[in-house]
């Protein structure tokens, strides 16, 4: 039956072909850094120094890793997290990240805290062909594949957060005259640009004042009375926390109500409305796209329910309401999930691309809508956000999920 | 309050260090500098690049020794003058495509009249006031980097990313080697340069104002000249240690020269031993790899182990590596008696 | 002129929290002879502690209270334990202590009570005060306060026994000593005295700025200015140079155009330096006459 025995063949054929690939996919590959049994990653934080408030994100990653781990790790493969301080300042942060990788040997370096550090280390990493990945910062400049194929953001950007303020302004409040109080920074200044991008021709006629402040002040009251007496119906505070809580007291101080648009950094509930003073909170505006842990709103939500657990176990005594903790587990879960996609091909190359092709990934932490997306020409892994009134003792959410993805020039 | 005056015999605040305990024997210098050209050569480029930090911090502290050690003058104000010799060099070599090499001298000059000019209302203050004028200067210097006006050169708040030169006459040797090779040149140039003025008139009337201002005008010492000339040397040197780090990190921002930069040099300063050039060396050791044991003993207290582990050497040593080295003479001297 | 009115009224506000600082810094050195750059972060300690306290239940002025004796406490502590062995070392390897102490207190309060701001409360209301809104009640409270503190030090130092011994022991050591005055110790009253004080200046600051171990960096620069510009010597003079401080800083910030809003503590600072330059004791210091 020569039918029969054609089919036969073409049966043995597809089996054979379809073992050759496997075989192939199976074939390990690995770069400095991976092994059978472990995925060396590296990281820097400001434990120490001014800005050693954010050193808690490293603390989470390195707990979240920690839980990885004791379920099996990625793959079979335990997770290797080396991380340093680098006090916040650029030359500590390039001692440190030579360190790891040629002292240390990481396969990647993960989520380095910082724009003047990133800065500092951007080069480096890209001539040395090792992929910077989910960078602690807000800056526009790492979605640049082009020139920068080896780091990647994960956050959305400040500029971009910025324009969804101007945008949602020019809709709603046509006729406002907008103040501007920023940090005298990389971060404050993004914002302002930002916010003089969203207002594009408007620009000039909408802000009719832009006052910056020093970190190193101790109070900036004398920047709100500055501010109230211009007169501004809305003051958009781009602000690090605790500055942010100063000014929302401030005002509600001086009896003065504009319509107050903070930033998402201190949009905190834990960190920033609740020592503000609820009452002097209510009706500030922000946009969000992680859920904040003080929120009882999520008591139920099966995301932060994971979240709680693993805190619980793996990060006992900490407090709830830092939004860095947020923040250090989703930036830890996108990691885990690039790695788990890499299957056993741990090359950098590999990672770089399969961090470039995460498709409407949900870490626990973000918002409901909110979806991680990359692509070969898109390193801005989160890049929508929604606007969020405060009410109570909470944020609402309000209107449509908004994508804001800036272009770096 | 009433506007009593006081009249006390002050306590000189730096010790006197005689001019000849400054410095190492000769046989001691062959050997260290045997050691750091030899090193590199079996180090991997990582360690390199530590030891070129090493070199530049060593010199930044050097310069401050001078100052403080030499002069009597007390400083917490040099990482203004390292920022500034820093951007310097960084704006030249990125901004008009001038060599480093010839960015590096451009620097020190520019800086020594800054470092001159601020001498001139430095004067007047001694102490703690002048520690506070220049304390004032160190926190001023991250703002001014920021100012708008400066951004087309400096980049603002973004900072300057500098481009790491390669080693020149087709030379065999990595980026990093060769930057240690040239640091370590330009390091030893300037180490006899204030080797040789602390021995001159200069350096003698440097030490006599360190010793007792009054006695030393007395004896025609003119005080106003030498004590803003050696703001100048100092100021000029710390700028060149600037610039060379600037290449060596490939990167400058106005975060990287704050107020923590000034007093980590100061710390190195009494850690090496104040009046002590070598001791420079020992003390940029300690800013540079402290910390980072701090760090390996425990990540959420690093400040507190830090702080502790400086303790124990200024406990033990008050007078610095400066110390270590006499007790290490007077022992080799009781032996030799033997 | 309403801005300039304005403006002048919330430095004399937030130059109370210098003046506050000042005073602590003034009472370190006039009996230790220089400045402790960990004063700030023990100020910082103490503030945690009274905070502490709070959330354990005890009510304010309990708190209050106790945390000024262990303050007290902990500051001849500090004194005899970690710096009487330096006694004999020079000045500079003493001001590395202060830099190492800083960086244990700072790093310690940060592991025990991470980094995120804490509210903190006042006794004093935090309504408007006499109508204006631009001081409110906490901020004349923590006037009222300094100025307490100030006529309190005034007494001790010029008319208490202690107090003069303090001064004599600091000034000249040599010929206290010689009339029977226990310098050592007095250095570690001093010391306590200067810690239980700077903890009042946490107290009463911590509302405004809010806790936190980073809280005092930048009150401590302030600080440090008023005190200088005021003249290191005089209580009276800390008082007055912050809220100098606070006026300047704030009026540098609203008129001088440009660069004045980005640069307003190197404008503050460069002021004092030219008053230093012309008065070099500093506007209400002793002028100390040196010989060889």
């Amino acid at each position: 039956m020569p039918f029969v025995r054609t089919l036969r063949t073409a049966a043995l054929v597809t089996a054979v072909a379809t073992l050759a690939s496997t075989a192939a996919f199976a074939q390990k590959k690995y770069d400095t850094g991976a092994t059978d049994t472990e995925i060396k990653i590296g990281n820097i934080m400001p434990y120490s120094g001014p800005a050693s408030a954010y050193g808690v994100i490293g603390k989470t990653e390195e707990a979240y890793f920690k839980m990885i781990n004791d379920k099996g790790g990625i793959n079979g493969r335990k997770i290797v997290y080396v991380t340093y301080d680098d006090g916040y300042s650029p030359p500590k942060a390039v001692e440190q990240v030579r360190k790891l990788v040629e002292s240390d040997e990481v396969l990647a370096v993960f989520n380095p805290l910082g724009t003047p550090s990133n800065s500092a280390i951007q080069k480096y990493l890209n001539a040395k062909k090792i992929p910077q990945l989910f960078v602690a910062t807000g800056a526009t400049k790492w979605n640049d594949p082009k020139n920068f194929p080896w780091t990647m953001g994960w956050q959305p950007s400040y500029q971009s957060e910025a324009q969804i303020y101007a945008k949602w302004l020019m809709k709603e409040k046509p006729d406002a005259k907008v103040a501007i109080l920023y940090q005298n920074d990389d971060f404050g200044k993004d914002y302002l640009k930002g916010t003089k991008d969203g207002f594009g021709a408007k620009a000039s006629s909408t802000i009719i004042m832009e006052e910056s402040y020093e970190v190193s002040e101790p109070s900036i009251d004398g920047h709100i009375v500055k501010i109230k007496a211009a007169n501004p119906d809305v003051l958009l505070i781009y602000t690090t926390p605790k500055f942010g809580a100063q000014t929302i007291k401030k005002t509600a101080e001086l009896g003065w109500k504009p319509l107050q648009i903070i930033t998402n950094v201190s949009a905190s509930v834990g960190s920033v409305m609740k020592p503000a003073g609820f009452e002097a909170s209510q009706n500030v505006l922000s946009a969000a796209y992680a859920k904040d842990g003080a929120d009882p709103r999520w008591a139920d939500d099966a995301g932060m329910k994971k979240w709680v657990e693993f805190l619980d176990k793996y990060m006992p005594g900490a407090d709830k309401t830092d939004s860095s903790i947020v923040y250090g587990y989703g930036a830890a879960q996108t990691l885990v999930k690039a790695l788990e996609q890499c299957g056993d091909d741990l090359t950098r190359a590999n990672l770089m691309k399969q961090a470039a092709s995460l498709k409407d990934f949900t870490p626990d932490t973000l918002l409901p809508g909110v979806k991680i997306n990359t692509g070969p020409s898109d390193f801005a892994p989160i890049s929508q956000l929604q606007m969020q009134r405060f009410k109570g003792e909470k944020w609402e959410q309000f209107g449509d999920i908004l994508s804001g993805d800036v272009a770096p020039e | 309050m009433s506007a009593v005056e006081d009249v006390v015999t002050e306590a000189p605040a730096v010790e006197a260090v005689p001019k000849r305990a400054m410095t190492l024997g000769t046989g001691t210098s062959v050997v260290v500098l045997l050691l750091l050209l030899v090193v590199p050569v079996f180090a991997k480029n990582f360690v390199i690049f530590q030891l070129t930090q090493l070199l530049y911090l060593g010199l930044a502290v050097l310069a401050l020794n001078i100052l403080t050690g030499g002069s009597g003058q007390f400083s917490l104000g040099q990482s203004a003058f390292y920022g500034i010799g820093a951007y310097i060099t960084a704006v030249m070599m990125e901004q008009f495509n001038i060599p480093y090499f010839l960015c590096l001298p451009v620097a020190g000059v520019l800086c020594f009249g800054v470092g001159f000019l601020f001498g001139q209302p430095a004067l007047r203050l001694s102490g703690v006031y002048l520690a506070l004028a220049t304390f004032a200067l160190a926190t001023a210097m991250p703002q001014l980097l920021k100012l708008n006006f400066l951004e087309p050169w400096t980049g603002g708040v973004q900072g300057l990313v500098v481009t790491k030169p390669d080693a020149p006459f087709g030379l065999k040797m990595s980026q990093d080697m060769w930057l240690y090779y040239f640091t370590l040149v330009v390091v030893l140039a300037i180490y006899v340069f204030s080797v040789n003025l602390l021995r001159s008139r200069s350096g003698r009337a440097f030490m006599a104002i360190r010793d007792n201002e009054i006695a030393a005008s007395a004896m025609g010492v003119n005080v106003a000249l030498y004590k803003t000339l050696a703001f100048g040397v100092s100021a000029g040197i710390t700028g060149v240690a600037g610039g060379l780090s600037a290449i060596a990190v490939q990167f400058v921002a106005p975060d990287s020269f704050t107020i923590t930069l000034a007093i980590q040099l100061f710390l190195g300063m009494v850690v090496g031993g104040v009046g002590w050039l070598p001791g420079s060396i020992v003390g940029a050791a300690f800013i540079i790899f402290v910390p980072n044991i701090a760090e390996g003993i425990s990540k959420g207290l690093s400040g507190a182990v830090f702080g502790v582990l400086l303790f124990l050497v200024i406990y033990l040593v008050p007078h610095g590596a400066r110390q270590v080295a006499i007790l290490g003479q007077q022992f080799a001297g009781r032996l030799r008696k033997n | 002129m309403e801005l300039f009115t304005n403006q002048v009224l919330a430095g004399i506000a937030t130059g109370a929290i210098y003046a506050c600082m000042a005073l602590a810094v003034v009472m370190i050195y006039q009996a230790i002879d220089h400045l402790n750059f960990a004063q700030g972060e023990m100020a910082m300690f103490a503030t945690f502690i009274s905070w502490q306290l709070m959330q354990w239940g005890v009510p304010y002025w309990g708190a209050f209270a106790i945390t000024l004796v262990l303050a007290f406490v902990g500051g001849i502590a500090i004194e005899r334990i970690l710096f009487k062995p330096l006694a004999k070392a020079p000045v500079l390897t003493n001001v590395a202590g202060f830099i190492a102490l800083f960086a244990i207190i700072n790093s310690s309060a940060g592991l025990i009570w991470d980094f995120t701001i804490k509210q903190y409360p006042t006794p004093f209301g935090s309504s408007p005060f006499l109508g204006s809104q631009l001081i409110s009640t906490h901020q004349a409270g923590m006037i009222g306060v300094t100025l307490l503190m100030l006529v309190g030090l005034y007494f001790f130092f010029q008319y208490t026994r202690i107090g003069l011994a303090m001064r004599a022991a600091a000034s000249v050591p040599e010929s206290a000593r010689l009339v029977g005055i226990n310098t050592s110790w007095m250095i570690a009253l001093g010391w306590g005295m200067a810690s239980a004080i700077g903890a009042i200046a946490g107290m009463l600051i911590a509302p405004v700025v809010f806790l936190e171990p980073n809280m005092m960096g930048g009150v401590l620069i302030y600080g440090f200015a008023a005190a200088v510009l005021g003249g290191l010597t005089s209580p009276l003079g800390a008082v007055v140079g912050g809220f100098l401080m606070g006026i300047f800083e704030n009026l540098a910030g609203t008129y001088i155009p440009g660069v004045g809003n980005e640069l307003k503590l190197p404008i503050a600072l460069a002021l004092i330096i030219s008053v230093l330059v012309v008065k070099p004791a500093g506007l209400f210091g002793r002028h100390i006459v040196k010989r060889v």
